[in-house]
């Protein structure tokens, strides 16, 4: 099968938080092993829309293009994913982008994820040590609470569990799966668990986990696999016996 | 009167950045951490081995000085010694602390940390956590400067990107010039103290394994100002990266480990499936040229030999940079069993399956072993006075430098799993000498003349405003990709001198066609492009300390490859002949060619004279729109430089 010459992109483009977006067309040239970001890549070094218009380079966030960092999320054809695992020739064509669109927009492609480390600081997503200073190894723990641990701390807060979420939307507080996620992986470390009760309190609140509506697609969209689902009804478990206590001991 | 908080700006939120951040703060000192986008999205989630430290859990006989010669070798003798062997020794508590700050190690069955070993060392040195080990270093560091931010002790700029440093009249660095690359404005920030932790700069070669943001600018912009800037020719190349449209990507050396074949059709252009070209017509040059060691050269030799076919021979798969890795004739269980991980990484971002396909490979521009030029200061025991503010410090006062911003710690070809580790130490490192400084500073910042600050500021808006109005007929992007594509070619691994001079002068072409530049996107929110632009411009002047270092240096050291300048080692050669060498030169004994086997004592003589001349720094300075090239000495007080084995 001879390969086509070229690539059609349909962009939604906005150019400012408050602007009406609208769509762009785009012709890039087809090269082996392209992928979204090479073929964005293409369109900065030569602005002009499939029309002939020459227009302002799409703006558009990454940075590691290893599926690591998390930035180059975004939609494309409809499905939330990252930029640097879509190859061109494993897409439907033309090639749709858009924004993300449970963030506020900033420019393009690039959306506002703030609301996602905000978060992280609500449920004290750490671990409170006694200093950096050389005390000595860490606490000892099984091999098998870290692999439990490692998956869940594989979350490069991307996003794509919040913006295939139901229940999280622009305008409410939902926390959302990932941030659940990190209750639960700080709960499981030895350390951590002594704050336990802080980030269950945190999660027990407007916005919380009894707020999830079980729809279970976070868990389908994550591109790190990580066990959502399961977070949710793990941390959902231990905030119920937290609630249990509350009412004996307050 | 309480004492004022000292106030750090640091620029970077990797490795080296958050942890400064958690040091400086957990010293009391009030931090503003400034990253070009979240911190937790910076390159070093990139790292995936491990990081090393001689702990010793598996009784073997690791030492923290068996780890500091390592790394002094590994680096061809090119790096301070008191540095390295500080951080060695440091490496045991930066472990545990990087454990008790909630890692996920893998751990043994009694639960304490694994270890395992890499890069041909013979200790079980490295820990890791899963093959993400840069990942969770960042996000645990990223975890305690938020608990610090959370307490009001750290401020987080975000999308903000660092132009320049404010230096007053004393010359001493007294803030840094920030640019909001949401709003696009442009503005500065008071400090006792500024560290850049900006990472390496991949971007000057384009397609690298470095991220996007990796392009140098900030190092560079400190040299513009005044700084000097280290070896930096010096650049670590992986044998074995993907190729991709937009970047290279790692492939693990245990692909070849595994039993993985490096092959290129014999004949030239040859468009064929590789599968249906038969055996005899294949050429397996590592196993030809290399019977004994076959695939399983070291890194540097399989680089070299990559590049030779490649530009040399013009053997390239297909006409295009690359050759092929195959493993197909292994069974696919047996690849699901033992590279499971790595070939579905391939599979990922090529569509092909490796287990039926052979892969496609070339050699990438993998880490920087040169950077800003900072200063440290010893004790008497060989080991770094950890009180001293001239740690860690660029050659501008106030102005610091770590991770693989700085050039310190590296040679042309350090050891895996140490970058991780280096990044970290200089991190933790140098809160103390960066609180020291501040302490000693005759004058605050807040008694610097705010006209300092405003002209600084105003140049930087002019600078701007200049950039925005520039309309030639040169596409900004399409010009960095030109020189990316100039660097690859002849900046690389293999180095001829006449290439090389021509190499100059295609930069100064591209110098010249970057005042054609058209600013394509003169828009006023979360415009990127002016800003591109300055780095553009930035990456010119990097290229330019890359390509005259390379040029200079005339010998053959670490990976770099001049081979005008081989100094043809003997293949029997015992490196602890030369020990034996200087012994008797010392002793003031005859020297006869009767002592070793022949050739031997010519090759001795050749690699000491060698050393008196190139065992040293680069340092460049900026004078006259380019750099001017001198030489420092290392501090080889510890360990005597020896030849290498490359086998």
């Amino acid at each position: 099968m001879t390969p086509p010459k070229s690539v059609r992109f349909t962009i939604k483009r906005q150019d400012r938080p408050d602007s009406v977006a609208y769509w762009q067309n785009f012709e890039v040239e087809w090269k082996p092993h392209a992928n979204v970001i090479s073929c964005l890549q293409d369109i900065q070094r030569r602005p002009v829309t499939a029309e002939g218009e020459s227009v302002n380079p799409v703006a558009w966030d990454c940075n590691c293009l290893e599926e690591v960092c998390g930035s180059c999320t975004m939609l494309i054809n409809g499905k939330v994913r990252q930029a640097c695992t879509a190859l061109i020739d494993k897409l439907e064509r033309p090639i749709y982008l858009e924004p993300m669109s449970k963030f506020p927009a900033v420019r393009d492609l690039q959306v506002n994820r703030s609301r996602m480390f905000d978060n992280l600081k609500k449920v004290k997503a750490w671990l409170p040590v006694d200093g950096t200073h050389d005390l000595g190894e860490g606490p000892v723990m099984s091999d098998a609470v870290r692999a439990q641990r490692y998956v869940l701390s594989e979350c490069m807060s991307c996003g794509c569990c919040l913006e295939a979420c139901p229940q999280f939307t622009k305008d409410n507080n939902f926390m959302g799966a990932a941030t659940f996620s990190q209750v639960r992986l700080f709960n499981l470390h030895p350390t951590g668990s002594m704050q336990k009760e802080e980030r269950l309190e945190a999660v027990m609140g407007e916005g919380g986990i009894a707020d999830c509506g079980n729809a279970q697609v976070c868990v389908e969209v994550c591109p790190k696999n990580i066990p959502l689902t399961e977070s949710i009804a793990e941390v959902g478990r231990q905030s119920s016996l937290q609630m249990i206590k509350n009412f004996f001991v307050k | 009167m309480p004492r004022r908080k000292k106030k750090i700006i640091i620029i970077g939120g990797g490795l080296a950045g958050l942890s400064a951040a958690m040091k400086l703060c957990e010293r009391d000192a009030e931090v503003v951490i400034v990253s070009f986008q979240n911190l937790k999205r910076s390159h070093s989630v990139c790292a995936q081995g491990g990081i090393n430290a001689a702990i010793d859990a598996k009784n073997e006989g690791d030492t923290p000085e068996k780890h500091f010669y390592d790394t002094i070798k590994g680096g061809d003798f090119l790096a301070h010694q008191p540095l390295v062997r500080d951080m060695c020794h440091q490496a045991p508590a930066i472990i545990h602390l990087l454990d008790r700050i909630g890692v996920a190690f893998n751990r043994t069955g009694e639960g304490r940390l694994a270890f395992r070993r890499f890069g041909g060392t013979l200790y079980s040195r490295t820990a890791f956590a899963g093959a993400t080990t840069g990942q969770q270093l960042v996000y645990s560091l990223d975890e305690q400067v938020r608990r610090f931010e959370h307490d009001g002790m750290v401020e987080r700029l975000e999308w903000h990107e660092y132009l320049g440093a404010v230096i007053d009249d004393e010359g001493v660095c007294r803030g840094a010039v920030l640019h909001d690359l949401h709003t696009n404005k442009l503005f500065t920030v008071k400090g006792d103290a500024v560290i850049l932790a900006t990472g390496g700069p991949g971007q000057v070669y384009v397609r690298s394994t470095n991220s996007v943001v990796n392009t140098g600018a900030a190092a560079t912009q400190a040299y513009l100002q005044g700084a000097k800037y280290g070896n930096g020719e010096f650049i670590q190349i992986h044998p074995t990266a993907i190729p991709g449209q937009d970047k290279l990507r790692l492939m693990s050396e245990s692909a070849r480990g595994e039993g993985g074949r490096v092959w290129v059709p014999r004949r030239a252009d040859d468009k064929r499936d590789p599968k249906s070209i038969p055996e005899s017509e294949r050429y397996y040059f590592l196993e030809e040229k290399y019977p004994l060691y076959g695939n399983l050269v070291p890194r540097d030799v399989a680089s070299r030999e990559i590049y030779d076919i490649v530009y040399n021979h013009r053997l390239g798969v297909g006409g295009e940079p690359m050759v092929f890795l195959d493993l197909t004739h292994k069974s696919k269980a047996y690849l699901e069993d033992r590279l499971g991980g790595i070939l579905d990484i391939y599979q990922k971002f090529t569509g092909d399956d490796p287990k039926i396909t052979p892969m496609r490979i070339f050699p990438a521009v993998h880490y920087s072993m040169g950077g800003l030029w900072t200063d440290f200061e010893r004790d008497s025991h060989g080991l770094i006075d950890h009180a001293s503010p001239r740690n860690q410090s660029t050659s501008i006062p106030g102005l610091y430098a770590a991770g693989e911003a700085d050039y310190q710690y590296h040679g042309a070809n350090r050891l895996g799993a140490n970058s991780l580790l280096s990044c970290i130490y200089t991190g933790l490192m140098m809160s103390r000498a960066v609180i020291n400084f501040s302490n000693n500073l005759n004058r605050s910042f807040e008694d610097v003349p705010s006209t300092v600050y405003e002209q600084t500021q105003s140049y930087w808006e002019n600078r701007f405003r200049d950039i925005r109005k520039m309309d030639g007929s040169e596409n900004p992007y399409q010009l960095h990709k030109e020189l990316g594509d100039t660097m690859m070619s002849s900046v690389l691994i293999v180095r001829d001198n006449k290439t090389l001079e021509k190499t100059q002068h295609a930069i100064e072409d591209i110098e010249t066609r970057f005042k054609d530049v058209k600013c394509v996107d003169t828009s006023n929110w979360a415009n990127p492009t002016p800003s591109f632009i300055n780095q553009l411009y930035c990456m010119i002047h990097l290229s330019k300390i890359i390509a005259k270092g390379a040029l200079m240096r005339d010998e053959f050291r670490g990976a770099h490859y001049k081979p005008d300048f081989d100094l043809r080692q003997p293949g029997d050669f015992d490196p602890f002949e030369y020990i034996d060498y200087l012994e008797r030169k010392k002793n003031g004994e005859a020297m006869e060619d009767s002592h070793y086997p022949e050739g031997h004592l010519d090759y001795m003589k050749r690699f000491e004279e060698n050393n008196k001349k190139w065992l040293k720094s680069s340092i460049a300075t900026y004078k006259d729109n380019g750099p001017e090239i001198t030489y420092e000495d290392v501090d080889t007080s510890i360990v005597t430089p020896r030849p290498r084995k490359y086998d």
